[in-house]
């Protein structure tokens, strides 16, 4: 039998009063995939944390090789051949890919001799591997597809054994995942062992060999991934069985609500994000808007929000709406039926300090229904409204007086979702409705857009997620440089078509 | 206006710049690692005080400038345990350590010396005197170069040359050296310096220390290099925060630097020589307007009228791991 080349034993860490991590046990055999996969907030990261020297863990040994290992800083986890990914890139933005790879890994204290070994070793890397980087490229000038070939470059610089990957796939095209997906394949072949850490089922079918399901910080199973489903996978993770498509009737198109024509919209630092836009959305159907982040989406939803200032033409119930900010803002977007789930509820859509009644008032403080008289506002009532509201919502704990901040992802979007679809608005704005959030909770606040689709109202929903798209929207757009590349119906199309579009690739459909 | 005249200006500019050419490299080092320092005013101060009193008090003008390294070290230690150990917020521990030169100097001025505040003049040994260069005479008949080398060139403190060659030195080390490449990616993103296994706060607290040392130099060379003879009450005027603006003028390059700062110290010794104005332009300018010219300047750079000065990406931010 095998050495595994990773193998953890009862590791256990807590944050305070929370267990991110309980009596976690782990093996993995050298040369294979394994997969990772957990709600937000299962404590994956804090795992793989762990395993490269960030945090230390409050019980629990590590073995790399069949070697009791002390991780206590990075170092020591590079020094154990251990290559990290991760979500977020630590990459210098204004170095180039030679420096980035060299930083922390110098032969000697002159930089040349340095920067002319790394050239070389990465020339090398680049055939093995088919990792091909410009080496004199400056980091913010190339795509995020490409710094994280740099990021695994660098691991592989270090003479990385075993290589983590934390969210890999979250940045990027379909296309530019699957090309992800090929190299880590020949990294494999090559004998390299590799972590992949994700919440995305499809992509644990796709390439990992086992695979360990997190829950609550806990590990609740681990699997071979032939003998497993995206199903059963799903409940593994959340305890309970999930309905992982939505079900819907057909959507059942009225009155034009929203009409935009030719919207631009150029930010402070003068960069045109959004390039001439027009589309539009009858009563009762939802346009799903997809797109890698960093497209224009976020812009085109924010003036449409009121909240940032555009060109052009848009026009809801047959009205045209000021799009200079002149005389518009937030308020007067909602007075006009508009109302905005905002892409980021931490910083959009929530105040983290305030409590759970005082930021379902945000935005509607005008309600009569809020004030005592003139002067005073009727806390008690809004309280009142409040409670209701999460009871309807199924937000835990139902508890209007605790701060925003002390809810999970998932409530803290049911409080917003709840705020803005009570109020019954004639077009509803939605971002990344999902992002954060878990699986049971996707569910729930997929219903509720559906349910407001039924109720005759117009919705327009950005995400970045296309398997959201796919099952929610009734046409679907998709964004790449600030323009629409073209719309398509999701029952016509598939995730192949869209990811050319998402990556700037103009076809026909097919 | 003569060749001689125009070098004798040129010359007190070299002499002017130097304390700010000092400092304004001191806060590279700091900037570039990602901690901000409004404190280069304050520490050149008590470095001053020092250097002039312990100058004063021992006759030897090294001892002096050992003395004021070590002061300012000490608030450069201070404003790295706010900033880097306890992450606390650098432009208000700056500021604090400005206030706390400011007052500390004069009551230990005034309780040692009892001069009202000052050290006593500093005699020939006690400062940093002129160094003739070699040849300096017998070149002065060749045309040109010769007034160059003599006048301009030629007759400055020790300190005077060491911060010329603290220039190409940092610039080496910040580009050529594994040093250099770890402090620049430290003040862009510490997280990918923490990750390659580098540790953040050694890093951020040699670049503090380094300030320190350059500071000190500054202080020195401000207080007990030849024409100074000894320490005044807030004597630096505001030379910390016009290195500020130099260094943003300057981009956060060394180099750049030592352009700016000399043309800062252009602006100061103009103000020795309001005759050469008068001469030159033939309006009589007021004598308050030249001696404002430098800080009118520093107001320009810093409200941006000089292009768009990127900082480094992750200056005046304390570093927290982040899961």
């Amino acid at each position: 039998m095998t050495t595994p080349a990773i193998e953890l034993k009862g590791i256990s860490k807590a944050f305070g009063p929370v267990q991110a991590n309980k009596n976690i046990n782990i093996r993995v055999m050298p040369g294979t995939i394994h997969g990772i996969i957990g709600e937000n907030g299962a404590g994956k990261s804090t795992l793989m944390s762990i395993l490269y020297g960030f945090y230390k863990a409050d019980s629990g040994e590590i073995f790399i090789n069949g070697k009791k290992t002390e991780i206590p800083d990075s170092q020591h986890a590079i020094a154990a051949g251990i290559g990290m990914v991760f979500q977020h890139f630590k990459l210098v933005e204004n170095f180039t890919v030679l420096e980035n790879v060299v930083l922390g890994a110098e032969d000697g204290a002159m930089l040349r001799p340095s920067l002319a070994k790394a050239r070389s070793q990465l020339k090398q890397l680049a055939e093995e591997y088919e990792l091909n980087v410009n080496p004199d490229a400056v980091i913010e000038e190339i795509g995020v597809g490409t710094q994280q070939r740099v990021e695994i470059l660098k691991a592989l610089y270090r003479q990385a054994d075993i290589l983590i990957l934390d969210e890999p796939t979250g940045v990027l095209t379909p296309a530019e995942a699957d090309q992800l997906f090929r190299i880590l394949g020949r990294l494999k072949e090559e004998g390299k062992t590799i972590i992949l850490i994700t919440h995305k089922l499809r992509e644990i079918m796709e390439i990992t060999d086992t695979v360990s399901v997190m829950r609550r910080g806990e590990m609740t199973a681990t699997v071979n991934t032939a003998e497993t489903s995206p199903p059963h996978l799903a409940e593994l993770m959340v305890g309970r069985k999930v309905l992982l498509q939505v079900d819907k009737v057909p959507a059942k198109p009225g009155e034009m609500v929203l009409e935009v024509k030719n919207l631009s919209v150029t930010d402070s630092g003068g960069v045109q994000r959004v390039k001439g836009v027009s589309f539009n959305i009858r009563a009762g159907e939802i346009l799903g808007i997809a797109g890698v982040a960093g497209n224009g989406q976020s812009e085109l939803l924010e003036v449409l929000g009121g909240y940032e200032f555009g060109t052009g033409e848009v026009k809801i119930n047959g009205h045209s709406i000021d799009l200079t900010g002149r005389h518009s803002n937030g308020q007067t977007r909602r007075d006009r039926g508009i109302a905005h789930v905002p892409e980021d509820r931490q910083r959009e859509g929530l105040i983290m300090d305030f409590m759970a009644w005082e930021n379902i008032a945000f935005g509607y403080h005008h309600d009569p229904k809020y004030q005592k008289n003139r002067v005073f506002m009727d806390n008690v009532s809004i309280r009142a409204d409040t409670a209701d509201k999460m009871e309807r919502f199924d937000v835990r704990p139902p508890n209007p007086m605790l701060q925003a901040k002390s809810f999970s992802g998932g409530n803290q979007q049911k409080i917003v979702v709840a705020r803005e679809i009570e109020r019954n608005p004639d077009l509803l704005l939605v971002g990344q409705p999902t992002r954060g959030v878990d699986i049971g909770a996707i569910e729930f606040i997929h219903k509720q857009i559906v349910a407001l689709r039924d109720q005759g109202k117009a919705i327009l929903l950005i995400s970045v997620e296309l398997d959201e798209i796919m099952s929610l929207s009734d046409r679907i757009a998709v964004m790449f440089d600030g323009k629409i590349m073209g719309e398509r119906l999701p029952d016509k199309t598939n995730v192949k078509e869209l990811g050319l579009l998402m990556a700037g690739v103009a076809g026909e459909a097919v | 206006m003569d060749l001689l005249t125009l070098l004798q200006v040129l010359d007190s500019s070299v002499r002017m710049a130097t304390p700010l050419l000092l400092a304004c490299l001191a806060g590279l080092f700091s900037e570039r690692a990602g901690i901000f320092d409004i404190g280069l005013e304050g520490k050149m101060l008590v470095a001053a005080f020092l250097a002039a009193a312990m100058a004063s008090v021992t006759g030897s003008a090294w001892i002096g400038l050992l003395a004021g390294i070590g002061a300012s070290l000490t608030l450069a230690i201070v404003h790295g345990l706010a900033s880097i150990t306890f992450r606390g917020n650098q432009l208000i521990s700056g500021v604090a350590i400005n206030f706390f030169a400011a007052g500390i100097t004069v009551v230990i001025a005034q309780s040692w010396f009892g001069q009202g505040g000052r050290t006593p003049q500093l005699g020939d040994g006690a400062r940093f005197q002129s160094i003739t260069l070699p040849f300096a005479e017998s070149l002065s008949v060749v045309p040109l170069l010769g007034p160059i080398y003599k006048e301009l060139i030629s007759g400055h403190s020790i300190l005077v040359y060491i911060a010329m060659l603290i220039v190409p030195l940092t610039w080496w080390g910040l580009y050529r050296t594994r040093f250099g490449l770890r402090l620049r990616a430290v003040g862009e993103n510490p997280a990918a310096v923490d990750t390659a296994g580098i540790s953040v706060v050694r890093l951020r607290y040699s670049a503090v220390l380094i300030c320190g040392v350059l500071c000190g130099i500054a202080g020195a060379q401000l207080a007990t290099a030849e024409p100074a003879a000894g320490f005044i009450k807030d004597m630096t005027a505001g030379r910390g925060y016009i290195a500020l603006a130099a260094l943003i003028f300057a981009k956060w390059r060394p180099w750049y630097a030592l352009m700016a700062c000399l043309l800062f110290g252009f602006l100061q010794a103009l103000e020795l020589r309001p005759d050469l104005i008068t001469n030159v332009i033939g309006i009589k300018v007021q004598g308050q307007l030249l001696s404002a010219l430098p800080y009118i300047m520093t107001v320009v750079i810093l409200a941006g009228f000089v292009g768009k000065a990127i900082p480094p990406r992750a200056g005046g931010e304390p570093y927290v791991k982040e899961r």
